[in-house]
């Protein structure tokens, strides 16, 4: 049994696995039945100012008879008094002194409204706070929220205040809405954080309402943009995790980062992991299915630690980081193409359409006797089962034209059919940043292009 | 044995169920399912329409390659066409597309005839003499291109054996004669109580319309030639009383159905249905010969029908006109005979005798066409590539030309389709 122990900032938790804070851990009853479920951790729902919510503030992003793949909500801070907030963190980090309680926090931008807040906290006996610097919607119109997280000088300041008098650890929430994610980063190591975590949501309008004209949802006839979570904004929060694990300055530092972004699986955990997370938080999974999922969560996690004999979490934490890279460093004459296992095909043809509609037209359909043949171009007297599957023509890639895009690998509905097999290119390994400085005039002249691809054998259709 | 009725037994899908199977549908390219329907319905577009809720557009698309999508939704034997070639059926499930297909021509009903586009008048004529699948199929068409169609038909009410011959379990009367309706919408005239050979002659027609399609089916059900067949019910008359007169029906206790072919089959299932405490099924070879369906013959054995296979009737016992029994023989199966099937012979000594009060024979359909004087092929009219018979002008299609291969309602409407094409090029030859 791998060990899922993990210590962050020094806060030590039973497994990876934190509420994030939102809904799920809105109360210390609902945080309770979590650590009763086995959840490692909670981040509290945000405190701070009083807020009033309205209704009809999820949203949601269904597609193809999924549902939920997306939330989106227009949700303030917690709008339960502070005072009856912090007696519950109390309450519940007595009875589960092995679990990290970490309290999210948001006040007005004073110096001394972040250290009466950061005073009350520390009273509680939390172990950390997180600094709410990502809220999108509400509490950035008065100023917090999105508002400090981004815009980097007052990231840096408020962290500063917060630093200033703190005796436990800060994490500092990024928003995702900015268009480099390593400047807040930065920022908040400046102002002496002690730890990053991110994603928070994402600025989205979920739907609009083809019947009425107005926003999904409506409230009271009116809509705006919420934030955005869930499955569907994984690949957003890992290329984010990524960059800070990639930056110089992030990653000198050292800081632990806490990701989330869409965490459903312990599939989706341990890509995190291997990206840098030292801990993860879920939100959207659990408002969807409950906090019953940190089961699979750990089980599932363990069990492929053992399988990769990989016996901490330690282990696992940043062990794909040095994979990350940039194109300009790609190589060049690396070459792959499709193979279809025609023992597993079953002949949908949706590999055929996207390569010959989309891609570089490569696949043909071959009949019995090895010819290609045209799509549609049944008699339409012929008719029945065992004339439409018996006649049906295989799809084949030829190889020697696929560009190795891999669309058709992933449009595939078969579970490895398609396969991307390495196909030594045979021309020299060479990089986009290599080229540019022995060969210029490569980067502007598509003549001397074309010199270089027919001097290299590379044939582009 | 309970009687559940005759009511359709799928209930039709919620608008829910519908999108989460149409969800589930791969949408193939240049799909097998769409290969094996006898009509080619763009099966893959029609189901993501659904899935899109663009359920108008996914009504057109069937209507589009078959405009009796609405029976054929109902009755298509889609285990060995569409559903059969689905992409999922190997491993999982595959699409549930007739139950689709009735959910989208449901949800527009007697609109149907609202999304067919009809050409201006041609000044063409054409006659269609019956008015099942095949006729109104092959009279929609041709009304869509502008001919004046007159369809004539033998019996009070049109569609042919969907109204008087697919049972209410497939098919309420109603679905049937919706779509007569619809026909008649796009321009078309129908004509019941006209039948040919007794109201008119071929010779009429052609007089009279520059072309005549003949989609006149089969006849009744063949002579047995045993002592006591006056007291034997015909299969065909036996599930029409059930469609149309319920009520007015009697079904014996104990109902001996001669046959095990579909129709076969839609009797017992009338029986069981209505009320027989025991029905059995008599057959004079194996279950491996047999033309019903295999989901058929699961069909009926789940219903609690047995079965007498290697049986032959030989007599009824009708003393003073109350059947009694049916007195049969055994048999054995000989050497393989000419269409590959091996002949069964009777066991010598081997007579025994089933009690039953009721006895309906399902053996097949008359080929009444001797009389037009068209060149015939095993009894049915011959036909060219384009549906054309032996007499310029005049074609047919659906169960009357069928001389190879099961019949079905899809394959008619299929052959009403394509000849109104080719009636349509000869008719519009030269003209502009
Ligand atoms: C009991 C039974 C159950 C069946 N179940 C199914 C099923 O579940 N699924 C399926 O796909 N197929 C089924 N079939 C087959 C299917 O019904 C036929 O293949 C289909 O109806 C053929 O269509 P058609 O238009 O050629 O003939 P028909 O439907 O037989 O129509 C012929 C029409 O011509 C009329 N007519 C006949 N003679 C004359 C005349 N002299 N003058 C004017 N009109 C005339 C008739 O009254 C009739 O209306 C079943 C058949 C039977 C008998
Ligand atoms: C309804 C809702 C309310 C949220 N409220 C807060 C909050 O009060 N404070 C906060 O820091 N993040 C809040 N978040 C953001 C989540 O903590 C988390 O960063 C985000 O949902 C991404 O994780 P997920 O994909 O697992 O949901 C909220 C998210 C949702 C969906
Ligand atoms: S997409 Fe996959 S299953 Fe479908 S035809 Fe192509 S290789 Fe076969
Ligand atoms: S018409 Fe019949 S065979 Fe064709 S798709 Fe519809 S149900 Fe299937
Ligand atoms: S074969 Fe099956 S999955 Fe493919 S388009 Fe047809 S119904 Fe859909």
């Amino acid at each position: 049994m791998a060990d899922l122990t993990t210590t962050f900032a020094g806060v030590r938790s039973p497994n990876p696995f934190w509420l994030a804070s939102a809904p799920p851990s809105n109360s210390g009853s609902q945080v309770h039945r979590a650590f009763e479920a086995g959840w490692g951790g909670a981040v509290w729902k945000t405190i701070g100012p009083p807020v009033l919510n309205v209704s009809n503030r999820y949203g949601a992003w269904h597609y193809g008879g999924q549902r939920m793949l997306a939330i989106n909500n227009v949700e303030l801070i917690s709008d339960r008094p502070l005072e009856v907030n912090l007696r519950e963190i109390t309450e519940v980090k007595r009875a589960w002194p092995d679990r990290a309680v970490i309290a999210s926090v948001m006040v007005e931008s004073k110096p001394e409204a972040w250290h009466e807040i950061v005073r009350r906290v520390e009273d509680t006996g939390a172990d950390g706070m997180e600094l709410n610097y990502g809220c999108p919607h509400g509490m950035s119109e008065r100023g917090m929220g999105a508002a400090v997280g981004q815009d980097p000088g007052y990231c840096q300041e408020i962290t500063s205040w917060v630093t200033a008098v703190a005796k436990i650890p800060v994490i500092v929430k990024l928003t995702p809405n900015i268009t480099n994610i390593v400047v807040p980063a930065r920022a908040a190591i400046a102002g002496g954080a002690s730890a990053l975590s991110l994603i928070n949501t994402i600025n989205s309008i979920a739907a609009v309402d083809l019947n009425t004209f107005e926003l999904t949802p409506s409230i009271g006839g009116k809509g705006g943009h919420g934030g955005y979570a869930g499955p569907a904004v994984k690949p957003v929060a890992l290329n984010m995790l990524a960059a800070l694990g990639a930056d110089s300055v992030v990653g000198k530092s050292g800081l632990p980062i806490s990701g989330m972004g869409g965490i459903t699986t312990w599939q989706d955990a341990a890509e995190f992991l291997l990206l840098g997370a030292s801990s993860v938080q879920v939100c959207t999974a659990v408002m969807h299915y409950g906090f019953r999922i940190v089961e699979d969560l750990c089980d599932g996690l363990s069990n492929w630690m053992d399988e990769k004999g990989l016996a901490t979490i330690g282990d696992v934490i940043g062990k794909s980081l040095p994979r990350v890279s940039d194109f300009k460093d790609f190589d060049l004459s690396y070459r792959a193409v499709a193979r279809i296992d025609e023992a597993k095909c079953i002949k949908c043809n949706l590999c055929y359409v996207a390569c010959n509609d989309t891609a570089h037209q490569c696949i043909d359909l071959i009949d019995s006797s090895g010819a290609a043949v045209v799509p549609y171009g049944y008699d339409v007297r012929s008719n029945g089962k065992d004339e439409a599957v018996s006649k049906r023509p295989q799809p084949r890639v030829r190889e020697d034209d696929c560009v190795g895009c891999r669309l058709c690998y992933n449009v595939c509905p078969v579970e490895k059919c398609i396969a991307m097999v390495d196909a030594p290119s045979g021309r020299e390994s060479v990089t986009w940043d290599e080229l540019m400085q022995s060969n210029p005039e490569l980067g502007e002249d598509w003549e001397a292009m074309k010199a270089y691809r027919e001097k290299h054998g590379i044939h582009v259709h | 044995m309970d009687s559940k009725g005759l009511q359709e037994t799928h209930p039709p899908l919620t608008a829910h169920e519908a999108l989460v199977e149409a969800n589930r549908c791969l949408y193939c390219f240049d799909a097998p399912c769409m290969h094996a329907c006898p009509t080619h319905i763009d099966i893959p577009r029609f189901i993501k329409k659904i899935a899109t809720e663009n359920l108008r557009g996914s009504a057109r698309t069937i209507l589009e390659a078959n405009l009796l999508g609405a029976t054929c939704a109902r009755v298509c034997p889609v285990q060995e066409l569409c559903e059969g070639a689905c992409v999922l059926g190997a491993e999982h499930k595959p699409i549930a597309i007739g139950r689709l297909q009735r959910h989208a021509m449901d949800s527009v009903n007697d609109r149907g005839r609202s999304m067919i586009p009809v050409a201006g008048p041609s000044g063409r004529q054409v006659a269609v003499v019956g008015a099942g699948p095949a006729g109104l199929s092959c009279a929609g068409e041709l009304a869509k291109r502008g001919h004046a169609v007159t369809v004539f038909e033998k019996r009070d009410l049109a569609g042919g054996l969907s109204t008087y011959g697919i049972i209410g379990l497939r098919e309420p009367v109603e679905t049937s004669l919706g779509e007569v309706r619809m026909i008649e919408g796009l321009g078309v005239r129908v004509e019941t109580n006209q039948a040919l050979g007794r109201d008119f002659v071929l010779a009429d027609l052609q007089g009279r319309f520059d072309a005549v399609f003949l989609s006149v089916g089969l006849g009744t059900t063949p002579e047995m030639t045993i002592p006591g067949e006056e007291f034997v019910l015909d299969g065909l008359a036996y599930i029409e009383d059930s469609k149309l007169n319920p009520g007015g029906m009697k079904i014996g206790r104990h109902v001996a159905v001669i046959g095990a072919g579909n129709t076969a089959i839609d009797c017992a299932t009338v029986a069981v249905r209505l009320g027989a405490e025991r029905v059995t099924m008599i057959y004079r070879r194996t279950a491996e010969e047999m033309t019903a369906y295999l989901h058929e013959y699961e069909f009926i054995k789940n219903e609690g029908v047995e079965f007498r296979f290697l049986t032959q009737p030989v007599r009824v016992l009708a003393p003073g006109g109350h059947v009694t029994g049916l007195d049969c023989v055994r048999m054995e199966l000989g050497e393989a005979d000419a269409s590959g099937r091996r002949a069964p012979r009777m066991v010598p000594g081997s007579e025994f005798t089933i009690e039953t009060d009721q006895v309906v024979k399902a053996v097949g359909q008359e080929k009444p066409w001797a009389a037009l004087g068209l060149a015939r092929a095993k009894g049915f009219i011959s036909v060219n590539e384009e549906f054309e018979t032996s007499l310029r002008g005049v074609f047919a299609g659906g169960d009357c030309i069928r001389a190879r291969g099961t019949a079905s309602t899809v394959m008619a409407v299929q052959d009403g389709k394509l000849a109104a094409a080719a009636i349509h090029q000869r008719i519009t030859e030269g003209a502009n």
